[in-house]
């Protein structure tokens, strides 16, 4: 029996990998691997959003699916109150479940089509077989009320067709919420809604984790949301974290030359500014077996020698908790 | 925040409605298609005909004259005779009433045809939902192993199974039933229950806690259920046609059906040269029967396929 | 005389459930070397309106008004004959998600060849080097000229498309979200080719997007749409820092901004409205926070402001 500590740092990821084969063919024993996220560690504090930010590939959503256990991990820790869940399996992997949920990111394709709004909501609860019918339905009613679908009597028992996109993203918050996790990943939960709805749902959350205390993982690719959203913000660029630290502090004062160039890509919605020009060269690449330096060298305008000598540069905490992995910072 | 204490419908109510809302819906549709309704009217014709037989037994008609295997009319001089009021599709060379063999063979050609396909499509969804959830071994071997089903011919194998053992309705039904539930429906399946694998609320469903059984059992199952359905009638067509062709060869160790009439009136030499037209009666209404029902079920399943499908729906 | 003038631009769908005012009443012109950026989100009729100027109007699609004056001549009484010869040549079109529309069996040079081959009567040498021009003016190497769709990347596959569609020669293109699939440094160099090559070529653009910031980036003027109508029309700076309509004030405040002071979001309650059935008057009313009865009774009239500003509100900010 695994007993949970309640400490002020809810999650806390060592040294998470995780591999993916790319197999030559049948009968050929050399396997070359796609290093998805490779080596990452960081905290998360009961009631903090992190956000994880990145392009595509850079390994950001498995994370995210790690912490969820949808992906095993192929090495290192994840700490949920004190609990490696990396290790768990079987009861006491589907005890862990009522801790961490997920908020996806296609209102449209994550709900069953044939199943009621309740049912879907319901369905934790059912799995986890808590509650009677009684109570169940119940507890979906309140959920429905907290995410702002009311009256929920109108709501319990439509099909998703006839929901829009983001009260189906209210539903999807609802069933995230209704086993009162202390810990929810967010896969990019407003890139497919349209822009007048997102600030609504981004504000529900920011609400329920005043309420609940919840921690949130942001997954996102737009920085803009990012900044809104997250407390701490770390980016990714091909399996690793290149730089993590208070939203606000990154994004203004980036260090890592990858980070600077991914905030001068970011277009501004104002026509009077004038941004900074990009400095980056060639196209993003998957990591399959990487060599040991830097990540970002190939693309790095200020690269050196040492950068290709030396493996890839630690995350290092260069003044106020705002961490860079690169050595020429 | 107190919510006031609302009074909840049971639940068996709401689902039920829903339930019945939604077949509303896809009534219209197999309306709509136009082909669906003119199939299930066959069919509902058919079904007419089937209960037709023992009312009529039960009443009107003396068994000793107008048993489908063992009746006789004496008072009819010349046998095979012509249709008249008395014998509504004339009689066959043996005296028996052919109207009376076509109904009391209806029953059993539904009977066949749905017992079969039945079969088939239970175990095509079970095999299709477990091969595409858990892939890797599994799934190899029964995509293989439908590879090989598919490969040899149903109606070969049938006329040698026939040999070897008795293959009545029943057993006939079975084994049409399992083999094909493990040929190429299974690939169809499969591959519809792959794409529901795919689907974000079956990580959303692993998320929650979801066991494997329960992930097949509420999503996958259903997801693939009304294609199961739709294949269901095209296979009632094959069963029935099987069936028909075996009983034409005689190999089939049933009493009557339409197959047989057909087979009786071949091996009695009334289907040569200008007895076809001249006793129409002994052949016409079986293989017109036979020609029918498969066709109506095909119909059906085309119809269902519209609601199915919903890509094939005209704007 | 302006390269593309629309005036009253009126198009609806007909389904089975009833007519869909896709497209209602809408008017804005187009200089030649001029940017415009056409703004709104999903179901505003912005990309109808862009296959209104081409008329590649699906079978239930039919325009019931309007003029679109391109170079002069009206559009939209042209036959079907006549329009292929403005297709592509005069105006074209990069599709969205075009760049998964790239036939997989043909290698990408092959394509565009036959692009060019089937709207103009040029020999396919002539063709095969116009395409050799063309992908080193969006930045290919022409090399790839033989490759096929699969050994591109995203960023290549939209140059590719981009090629595409400027193979002719046109005088505008119309970008309907050219850059939504991308990763955001491709984003923003494809974004800069574009903006370079219109000037170079000195050709009319017409982009189209949900996303605001881009939109600002790319266009001298913004037409903000809404419920199948243009409700705000100006230049860039304008609608950016003095819009009078509550909609474009409100769409301008949603976005969050990675620069500048960080606010609060501004959300719109309720939903876009069902284009079957849209509100009485004016059709953002039910969602106004500032709306007055006249606004639910009368739909409001396109007007100057100043000039170059137009918009259709009864109630404008200040």
């Amino acid at each position: 029996m695994v007993t949970e500590v309640k400490t002020e740092t809810l999650v806390e990821v060592r040294n998470l990998k995780k591999y993916f084969p790319v197999s030559r063919g049948l009968f050929k024993k050399v396997k070359n691997y796609v290093h998805a996220v490779d080596d990452i560690s960081f905290t998360i504090k009961r009631g903090e959003v992190l956000g994880l930010a990145g392009e595509s590939g850079c390994g950001k959503t498995t994370t995210g699916k790690l912490l969820v256990r949808l992906e095993d991990p192929t090495d290192g820790s994840i700490y949920l109150n004190g609990v490696d869940i990396a290790t768990l399996e079987g009861k006491e992997l589907k005890r862990f479940r009522r801790n961490v949920q997920m908020i996806f990111q296609d209102p449209y394709e994550s709900m069953n089509p044939r199943l009621t709004i309740y049912d879907t909501i319901a369905e934790p609860l059912a799995v986890q077989k808590i509650g009677n019918i009684i109570e169940r339905q119940e507890r979906v009613a309140e959920m429905l009320r907290l995410v702002g679908l009311t009256p929920p009597e109108s709501f319990l028992f439509r099909f998703p067709h006839e929901l829009s996109g983001g009260q189906r993203q209210r539903v999807a918050i609802a069933r995230a919420m209704v086993l009162n996790p202390a810990f929810i990943v967010a896969d990019e939960p407003t890139s497919m809604l349209d822009v007048s709805i997102r600030a609504g749902i981004m504000k529900l959350m920011l609400d329920l984790r005043e309420k609940f205390e919840i921690s949130y993982l942001y997954i996102t690719h737009d920085l803009a949301v990012a900044r809104y959203m997250c407390d701490r913000l770390a980016i990714m660029y091909l399996g690793k974290i290149v730089e993590m630290g208070e939203t606000e502090e990154v994004l203004q004062n980036p260090l890592h030359p990858y980070t600077k160039a991914l905030i001068s890509a970011v277009p501004v919605p104002d026509p009077t500014y004038r941004r900074e020009p990009l400095e980056i060269k060639g196209m993003i690449s998957r990591p399959i077996d990487p060599p040991p330096r830097c990540r970002f060298y190939d693309r790095c305008p200020i690269a050196t020698p040492r950068c290709e000598e030396d493996p890839h540069p630690p995350l290092e905490d260069k003044g106020g908790g705002h961490l860079v992995a690169c050595y020429e910072v | 925040m107190e919510a006031a204490r609302v009074r909840y419908e049971p639940l068996w109510k709401v689902r039920l409605r829903l339930w019945w809302r939604s077949f509303l819906t896809n009534w219209e549709l197999f309306r709509e298609s136009k082909i669906g309704p003119i199939g299930l009217g066959i069919i509902i014709f058919f079904g007419l005909l089937a209960i037709v037989y023992p009312i009529l037994m039960a009443t009107v008609w003396d068994p000793a004259i107008y048993d489908p295997v063992t009746g006789y009319d004496w008072e009819v001089p010349m046998h095979p005779s012509p249709p008249s009021t008395k014998h509504l599709l004339g009689t066959d060379p043996w005296g028996r009433d052919v109207f009376a063999q076509l109904t009391y063979s209806t029953r059993a050609e539904f009977f066949l045809g749905v017992f079969a396909a039945f079969i088939t499509v239970f175990i095509g969804t079970l095999v299709g939902s477990i091969s595409a959830y858990y892939g890797g071994f599994v799934d190899t071997f029964f995509m293989r192993l439908a590879d090989v089903v598919m490969l040899f011919p149903m109606l070969a194998f049938l006329i040698v199974l026939s040999a070897m053992m008795d293959l009545n309705l029943y057993s006939l039904a079975v084994v049409i039933g399992i083999i094909g539930g493990f040929g190429g429906i299974t690939i169809i399946l499969k591959s519809q229950a792959l794409s529901v694998k795919v689907k974000p609320y079956i990580e959303a469903a692993k998320v929650a806690g979801g066991s494997h059984f329960h992930i097949i059992v509420t999503h996958i199952i259903p997801n693939v259920l009304p294609l199961s359905f739709l294949y269901m009638m095209f296979n009632v067509t094959g069963a029935i046609f099987t069936e028909a062709v075996l009983s034409f060869f005689g190999l089939l160790n049933i009493q009557m059906s339409w197959g047989i009439m057909v087979e009786m009136a071949n091996i009695s030499g009334y289907l040569i040269g200008e007895n076809v037209t001249r006793y129409w009666w002994l052949f016409w209404p079986a293989s017109l029967s036979i020609t029918l029902l498969c066709s109506a079920f095909y119909l059906v399943g085309r119809g269902i396929d519209e609601i199915v499908n919903p890509r094939l729906r005209k704007r | 005389m302006a390269l593309l003038d629309v005036q009253n631009l009126t198009m609806h769908y007909t389904t089975k459930k009833g007519d869909v005012q896709a497209v209602d009443d809408v008017s804005f012109s187009l200089e030649q070397g001029e940017a415009l950026g056409l703004v709104g989100e999903s179901g505003c009729g912005k990309t109808s309106v862009a296959i209104c100027l081409l008329k590649l109007l699906p079978d239930n699609a039919r325009i019931l008004g309007g003029h679109i004056y391109f170079k002069g001549q009206d559009l939209v009484p042209l036959p079907e004959g006549e329009m292929r010869k403005v297709r592509w040549k005069g105006i074209s079109m990069i599709f969205q998600a075009a760049m998964n529309s790239l036939n997989p069996v043909h290698r990408v040079g092959d394509q565009i060849v036959e692009a060019i081959l089937t709207h103009e009567q040029i020999s396919e040498e002539a063709a095969r080097e116009r395409v050799v021009e063309l992908f080193k003016l969006v930045g290919l190497d022409p090399e790839r000229m033989n490759h096929y769709p699969h050994e591109y990347s995203g960023g290549m596959k939209q140059r590719a498309i981009i090629a595409m569609a400027l193979a002719c020669n046109p005088d505008i293109i119309i970008a309907d979200e050219p850059t939504t699939a991308l990763d955001v440094i491709v984003q923003d160099k494809i974004l800069h080719e574009m903006d370079a090559i219109r000037k170079k070529l000195n050709m009319g653009m017409i982009y189209i997007s949900h996303d605001i910031a881009v939109i600002a980036e790319v266009s001298d003027k913004i037409g903000v749409m809404y419920a199948g109508k243009l409700v705000e029309f100006a230049d860039t700076v304008t609608i950016f820092k003095r819009p009078v309509h509550p909609y474009t004030y409100a769409l301008m405040h949603a976005f969050p901004s990675i620069k500048g002071e960080k606010r609060e979001l501004q959300s719109l309650p309720g939903e876009p409205p069902d284009l079957l059935n849209p509100p009485s008057g004016c059709r953002f009313h039910p969602r106004c926070p500032y709306a007055t009865p006249q606004c639910e009774r009368e739909e409001p009239r396109w007007e100057e402001l100043e000039p170059g500003h137009f918009v259709a509100c009864w109630n404008p900010l200040k």
